[in-house]
């Protein structure tokens, strides 16, 4: 071991492992993250594909409905009340007359911007206490849990009829508003799912070795857990945010139909498929349009969270 | 002197009355993964005896884990593929045999133990019900012969208590104890043939003599043949008849155990030979094996292990090596095998 | 005044055993480390040496401030580690480091190779400014036997053995004095093994480090250590010299130990001398009374039971916590 000549050897040793090197370079790509390995194996997936591009649809449909159709969603024509699908309205008029085609467009708007504002403030809520109570333990993860346990043991749409009935009855509220109390009542009563995925996720990442590696270099607590532990314990939250997105724009529809969530004069899916209830015998395209396109967005996003976990499933690869 | 990889020849193994107990012979399987097709074996014969030890040694991804569980029938398929071969039990194809067939003979043929003993036993029934189970179902017996036999068994390998042992769960057993408990339970069904897959790397070392003692005792007294597949070159060298050594999906040397410590006949068994740190040896530097094994998905074209060769020649880099019979039931598939016996 | 870096006096280490769901209660302790206390010479490797739940591990974290310790002192260069607090013990990070065990658990996954080398370097900046850690991490891949051209790789794409190449070289970046390794080779095959023992072997030299090197193969222990130290059940039996240790052992734990391991040479398979240890290592939740070796060994007699051996030298020149300690030798 004192031999000097052992010493340079290990610094000429780089050599030998060319081997290893061209392992890699096999696959092609050189340096291949989790993520862009993902990437790569979703491109693969018809699922996926199939997903991604309804829910592209969809999205372009929310940001310029215009590109789909030149007629006012808000403009209607009584005389042409409950008329069926036709040349010049494909999907026909509805009960007050509107263009069913032109409503359908313009309402994903609202149901995409309820959707995606409610997972975010629901990921972002659970995920910071479920990383805290993962990381800490101990009585703060007692505490936060049993909180999560009440917010968890509340029946999602009667919770969400006391929040919203409560705050809607000081007279007239303007449409933003509502968005924002939908997307609240969505999010107070959704949070603990993320919060005990990402506690248990953040406590699988924190008994790894590299955790204890960090500490043993004197890390801080928040390089341990923003730079050890969130992007090794991201990867569950984001399926289930995917899904989230899904099953929040049918909660958002749930909620509309109850008559609490929006109403006119926004224009959603939930409101229109609340606007056919009474007309569903007469003019049941009325109902079949908004719901069509309201179930598949919903499937869509399901689909990708499913594409997304088998993507991220280590096990798997 | 060369004999093709389906002509293995053992000379020097004791004469046999009929078939041979089991018998692999030429071969292949690939994994078809997403990254590509692995070829996980690429023409592995090997052939055992009754009351023999064959030790089939090699690194992790070798193949050695793999040959065993594609004799047992429970090789994962797919991702796995049998793409050649065969492997004969007392004659008899089982590659060809039906699911029926293949079920009778796990078990009560061949049977095998594991490495993780903990995962390998069910947690949520009593180790004596495990045994009576196959007892019950694949013998026929009583609830009552089967709860003694299953004592029997377990006072077999020397479980202290048995009457008591029987009525626990695998969590309450500590580790060696478990690993006596999966063995009582592979003898159940009194098999010609037991698969060890690294029964005691999992096991601290004075639990690993005890262990690799009571193998060794049942094999004898129960007159099995026994594969023992390990890593371990101190464990294969205190209880191998013969040792076949895996590399790359391929058997690089195949011999008796005292010849292969004594002069190994392939330059990858001599280089982990030398690479070994030893109780009796203390000495200054390792020799090592440079470099890395081969990625399945991409063996080195000619001999897989000419790029970590330090013998490495023109013709190891185009051709693969035949199996050269070096002595009677001695085989190493290296082109300058004899060299490397006869040689300094 | 003495050359030791480390010195450690009775450290114990016990984990609260604790039932029940919301008040929990304790109804036990695991006697990790149960007075334990030796000392490490500059420059030297001290083997440590037990098997599974002999508390090798928790001594090692102990030593890293990794858990807080039960009682007792650790000093390195005259100072406590077990009492220093913020800015003392991060400087102290600089000088104690550790290599883990698994390699694939070790790095994290979601970090390139040169981040995860640099992070000691943006966790002390005040060891190399900026601009100049890129040509570090370089280096520091170079002298593990990498290529540094590999920086940007992720660690899945790295084999076993250069993973913990990568541990070796993020351990070694603040330059410290000791590096406590903990099962660095046990899960590496043979021939990669002997590559990172002979590199950590090549950086003790090139960096006059000191090893505190915990390994539950004897072989490995023997090949690398300097003196050996042999732990049962959270208590040190045996300590002394490589030689002392393998060829003159006095605890009848080491000589079972020893003689258990298997050599890799047929032609001793007859002739070797065997000690056949009975059952398995006792709950260190309730060990044994006096001696915790008694319940296995073949010499006990009722004073075992009673009184507990001290580690003091008793016969062959080299401290042992056997009332009846005798020289035998058990390795061929």
């Amino acid at each position: 071991m004192t031999d000097p000549s052992t010493a340079s050897a290990v610094t000429t040793a780089p050599e030998e492992f060319v081997t290893a090197a061209e392992h890699a370079e096999v696959k092609g790509n050189k340096p291949r993250s989790l993520a862009s390995d993902a990437w790569h194996d979703l491109r693969r997936r018809p699922l996926f594909l199939v997903s991604a591009a309804l829910i592209l649809l969809v999205l372009l449909m929310s940001f310029w409905p215009s590109l789909f159709t030149s007629v006012d969603p808000n403009y209607a024509e009584l005389s042409k009340s409950r008329e069926g699908p036709s040349g010049a309205a494909w999907f026909g008029y509805d009960n007050q007359g509107y263009d069913l085609f032109s409503r359908t467009i313009y309402g994903s708007r609202a149901s995409i911007i309820v959707g995606v504002a409610a997972t975010l403030l629901t990921v972002l809520i659970g995920s910071t206490f479920g990383l805290l109570a993962g990381y800490y333990g101990g009585w703060l993860d007692g505490l936060m849990s049993r909180i999560a346990d009440v917010f968890f043991g509340l029946p999602f749409v009667l919770g969400a009829i006391v929040i919203l009935s409560s705050f809607r009855s000081s007279g007239d509220t303007s449409p933003t508003q509502i968005i924002l109390l939908v997307v609240l009542s969505i999010s107070i009563l959704s949070w603990p799912v993320c919060m005990r995925i990402m506690r248990s996720a953040a406590i699988a990442a924190k008994q790894q070795d590299y955790v204890k590696a960090a500490r043993a270099l004197g890390a801080s607590t928040s390089r341990i857990i923003l730079r050890h532990m969130l992007p090794n314990a991201v990867a569950p939250v984001l399926v289930y945010a995917t899904i989230a997105l899904g099953a929040f724009i049918g909660a958002e529809a749930t909620l509309s139909f109850l008559g609490i969530g929006l109403r006119a004069p926004v224009v959603s899916w939930g409101v229109m498929i609340s606007d056919s209830r009474d007309v569903i015998r007469v003019a049941p395209h009325s109902l079949l349009f908004p719901a069509a396109f309201l179930t598949a967005t919903v499937l869509a996003f399901v689909m990708l969270g499913d594409a997304v976990r088998e993507a991220l499933d280590p096990k798997a690869r | 002197m060369t004999t093709t990889q389906s002509e293995v020849d053992f000379e020097g193994t004791a004469p046999v009355p009929g078939a041979p107990l089991l018998e692999v012979d030429n071969l292949f399987v690939e994994f078809r993964t997403r990254d590509g097709v692995a070829k996980v074996l690429n023409g592995v014969s090997y052939r055992v005896e009754p009351g023999e030890t064959l030790a089939v040694l090699g690194e992790s991804g070798s193949g050695k884990s793999v040959t065993a569980q594609t004799v047992m029938g429970i090789l994962d398929m797919p991702p796995g593929v049998i793409t050649g071969g065969e492997i004969r039990f007392h004659g008899e194809n089982l590659l060809k045999a039906s699911p029926k067939r293949r079920r009778e003979v796990r078990g009560s043929g061949i049977a095998m133990i594991f490495q993780d003993a903990l995962s390998a036993l069910n947690p949520v029934f009593t180790v004596g019900f495990q045994i009576e189970e196959q007892l019950r179902l694949r013998k026929g017996m009583s609830r009552r012969d089967a709860r003694k036999r299953a004592v029997e068994l377990l006072e077999q390998v020397k479980i202290p208590n048995a009457k008591g042992r029987v009525r626990q769960y695998p969590h309450e057993f500590s580790g060696g104890m478990r690993q006596r408990a999966m063995i009582a339970m592979s003898l159940a069904l009194d098999p010609e043939m037991l698969i060890a897959d690294e029964p005691t790397t999992a096991l601290d070392v004075t639990v690993q003599a005890q262990i690799m003692d009571l193998l060794k005792d049942i094999q004898v007294e129960r007159n099995m043949g026994l594969i023992l597949i390990t890593h371990d070159l101190g464990v294969v060298a205190e209880v191998a008849d013969r040792i076949a050594v895996m590399y790359a999906g391929r058997i690089v040397e195949q011999s008796h155990a005292r010849d292969l410590y004594r002069k190994p006949g392939h330059p990858y068994t001599q280089g982990l030979l030398d690479s070994l740190p030893r109780l009796d040896l203390k000495g200054t530097e390792l020799t090592t094996i440079k470099g890395l094994p081969p990625s399945l998905l991409n063996i080195p074209k000619g001999c897989p292990f000419n790029p970590r060769c330090p013998r490495v020649q023109d013709i190891c880099k185009t051709e693969v090596p035949p199996q050269h019979r070096l002595a009677p039931g001695r085989l190493s598939a290296c082109h300058f095998a004899e060299e490397l016996i006869s040689g300094d | 005044m003495t050359d030791n870096i480390i010195e450690v006096r009775d450290l114990v280490k016990h984990f609260p055993v604790r039932v029940g769901v919301l008040f929990k209660r304790t109804v036990g302790h695991v006697r990790a480390v149960d007075g334990v206390s030796f000392d490490l010479k500059r420059g030297e490797t001290l083997g440590v040496v037990g098997e599974s739940g002999c508390g090798k591990s928790t001594l090692a974290q102990v030593l890293m401030r990794l858990e807080p310790p039960t009682s007792g002192t650790a000093t390195f260069e005259g100072r406590d580690i077990l009492k220093m607090k913020g800015g003392e013990l991060r400087k102290l990070r600089r000088d104690i480091q550790i290599v883990l065990q698994d390699p694939y658990t070790s790095l994290n996954p979601r970090m390139t190779v040169g981040d995860i080398i640099g992070e000691p370097f943006e966790i002390h900046p005040e060891v190399a400014p900026k601009a100049s850690r890129a040509k570090k991490v370089r280096e520091l891949l170079d002298v593990v036997g990498l290529n540094p051209e590999h920086i940007n790789r992720y660690p899945h794409q790295f084999s076993g053995g250069q993973r913990q190449r990568i541990g070796i070289a993020r351990a070694l970046a603040l330059r410290p004095k000791v590096i406590v390794c903990d099962e660095p080779v046990s899960a590496l095959d043979v021939s990669i093994q002997a590559q990172v023992m002979n590199l950590l072997g090549d950086l003790q030299t090139e960096f006059g480090l000191s090893y505190v090197f915990i390994a539950h193969d004897l072989s490995v222990v023997r090949h690398l250590s300097d003196r050996v130290a042999v732990m049962y059940l959270g208590k040190m039996v045996e300590v002394g010299t490589e030689e002392e240790i393998y060829e003159h052992p006095t605890h009848p734990y080491t000589q079972a130990l020893l003689s258990a391991v298997p050599v890799p040479d047929p032609e001793l398979r007859d002739h070797r001398q065997v000690i056949r240890l009975e059952g398995d290592v006792p709950s260190p939740v309730d060990p044994p009374s006096g001696c915790r070796f008694r319940t296995r060994c073949w010499k006990a007699q009722d004073i075992c039971a009673t009184e507990e051996p001290k580690l003091v030298t008793r016969v062959a020149n080299h401290p042992s916590a056997c009332h009846f300690a005798e020289e035998k030798s058990v390795v061929p």
